[in-house]
């Protein structure tokens, strides 16, 4: 029998909410990620996200507010950037993302007081989320679910095939925005949970696995929802019993599913 | 005297001070089949993209339906050049023809079921019908494109727009494509416009020929002239229309 003793903590509890809330914007975000390709996009964004919070810290307001801010802005950035052409879109993103990380870090050396809390930014500190922050993340888990669902054919249509999209007059570069907005937003949220050198993996290896399983995109979603629940909770609860770092501990638990089911699949 | 359906008069387009197209005139009536020719880069996908709207003509202009490309767009089908998509991408046939629809929905609609009516509907008019709930992906590459002209045909339209539909199908499948395109033509009476390189391939379906090198070289006729196509390519006809066993070249003294 599982203990679920560790359950009687706040912080536990607040951790739990905001993972699972995490999951099931993972599940949704993650997938459009993987089938548009903008995996290093996403990375970019959550990477230039940090620079925001440094100076959040260094200007003495929320850090996360800041974040979000920056990763928005770095989402618009890229996706201007690559309609004009005149820089590659790989390129773009890694200035973005080194300028990004460079800026972060010194805000936060200039700031009083970082060394915990950068180590929090960079590997994640689930047990630290408040209430507050458990709101937040519910409420644009919200959001972006009702986004998904009132543009889900249109969404459907971008990601399979832009050209076609484009000339049957759907807002390809808007939506494409929105889609880097979107991932901006969760991203920033990830961070929280995972740090951001580990967000990558939480926002794709739910949508690789399921996708290997299950068909059509609303299964995959489903599936993949599931499966980054099972993730953070397990994560959690080990990282709980051994007193282990829990960013770490969710995506080694994430991984090693990824790595079996490849296996199996074989 | 049929209906006028594409009117372009003195149409440029110009890329970094470069003349892509360059004074295009041509008119094109209901159910006339027109094959597009001509070397690679001479303006084929340009030409068919500013009948879309997605390009804006420098000069001239372009009307459909007696309307503006972008405001035509229901009215027009279009396949793309091979279209390029994952082949493991989580979608089945009924719904990759369902996008079809999009241009007559518009944002926020959901598709019902007349849309899924009209996307079996569609289906069946190339003969897919069977495979609506199959995962793209797991389609021979004909198949599929018989799935995207089912996809540019669900809308109803009077015009389809096809940009080298058959590259990367195999033979076998590329005489059939084509019957498919004549039966649509002819028993549904849709106008074609069917960009190729393949002058011999094309000749034997299309009621007109038109050979684009940044100028158009077209009389309202299935025949061009050796003249034509020599300057269109910049090299003699016989490298071109070698061995064709349906004359589109005529003869010359």
């Amino acid at each position: 029998m599982i203990d679920l003793g560790f359950l009687q903590y706040d912080f536990m509890r607040n951790a739990l909410a905001a993972g699972l809330a995490a999951s099931i914007l993972c599940g949704v975000i993650g997938i459009y990620v993987i089938l548009n390709k903008i995996v290093f996009i996403s990375d970019g964004i959550a990477h230039a996200a940090f620079g925001g919070i440094g100076l959040g810290y260094f200007l003495g307001y929320d850090p996360l507010a800041f974040g979000i801010g920056s990763a928005v802005l770095t989402a618009l950035g890229i996706g201007m950037v690559s309609t004009r052409a005149r820089i590659s879109e790989d390129t773009a993103i890694g200035v973005f993302m080194a300028t990004g990380m460079a800026l972060g870090i010194m805000l936060l050396t200039l700031s009083q007081g970082y060394a915990r809390d950068l180590y929090g930014y960079l590997f994640g500190n689930i047990l630290a989320v408040t209430e507050s922050d458990v709101l937040l993340i519910s409420a644009l888990t919200l959001t972006i679910l009702v986004l998904v669902f009132l543009l889900y054919k249109e969404f459907l249509l971008l990601s399979f095939d832009p050209i076609y999209a484009e000339a049957s007059g759907l807002p390809v570069q808007s939506l494409r925005l929105l889609l880097l907005v979107m991932v901006a937003f969760s991203v920033v949220i990830l961070i929280k949970i995972v740090g951001i050198i580990m967000v990558i993996a939480l926002l794709t290896i739910p949508g690789a696995i399921s996708r290997r399983h299950m068909m059509g995109l609303p299964a995959i979603m489903a599936g993949s929802i599931f499966l980054g629940a099972i993730f953070v909770t397990i994560g959690l609860f080990i990282s709980y019993e051994l007193d282990v770092p829990s960013g770490a501990t969710i995506i080694l638990t994430a991984a090693v599913v990824f790595f079996l089911s490849t296996l199996l699949s074989r | 005297m049929t209906e006028e359906i594409l009117s372009i008069k003195g149409l440029w387009v110009c890329r970094a001070e470069h003349a892509v197209l360059e004074d295009i005139n041509i008119k094109l009536y209901a159910a006339d089949f027109l094959g597009l020719i001509g070397p690679n880069g001479g303006g084929k996908s340009t030409l068919l993209k500013a009948m879309l709207g997605l390009i804006k003509p420098d000069r001239g202009s372009i009307v459909l339906f007696g309307l503006p490309p972008a405001a035509a767009r229901s009215r027009v089908g279009y396949v793309p050049q091979k279209t390029v998509f994952d082949q493991s991408f989580p979608v089945n046939v009924l719904d990759v023809v369902l996008m079809g629809r999009y241009s007559r929905k518009g944002l926020m609609h959901r598709y019902g079921s007349v849309d899924r009516q009209a996307a079996l509907k569609a289906l069946e008019a190339v003969g897919m019908q069977d495979r609506a709930m199959r995962e793209i992906g797991a389609l021979s590459g004909g198949e599929q494109q018989r799935v995207f002209v089912a996809r540019s045909l669900v809308s109803d339209p009077e015009l389809l727009l096809l940009d080298e539909p058959t590259a990367g199908v195999d033979s076998a499948q590329q005489t059939e494509f084509y019957d498919l395109l004549s039966h649509l033509n002819r028993d549904l009476g849709i106008a074609i416009v069917l960009v190729s390189h393949d002058v011999t391939a094309i000749s034997k379906y299309v009621s007109k020929i038109a050979c684009l090198n940044q100028r158009l070289y077209y009389h309202d006729s299935k025949e061009l002239s050796n003249d034509d196509i020599e300057k269109a390519y910049g090299c003699p006809v016989e490298m071109i229309a070698h061995g064709t066993p349906h004359r589109v070249l005529r003869k010359h003294d």
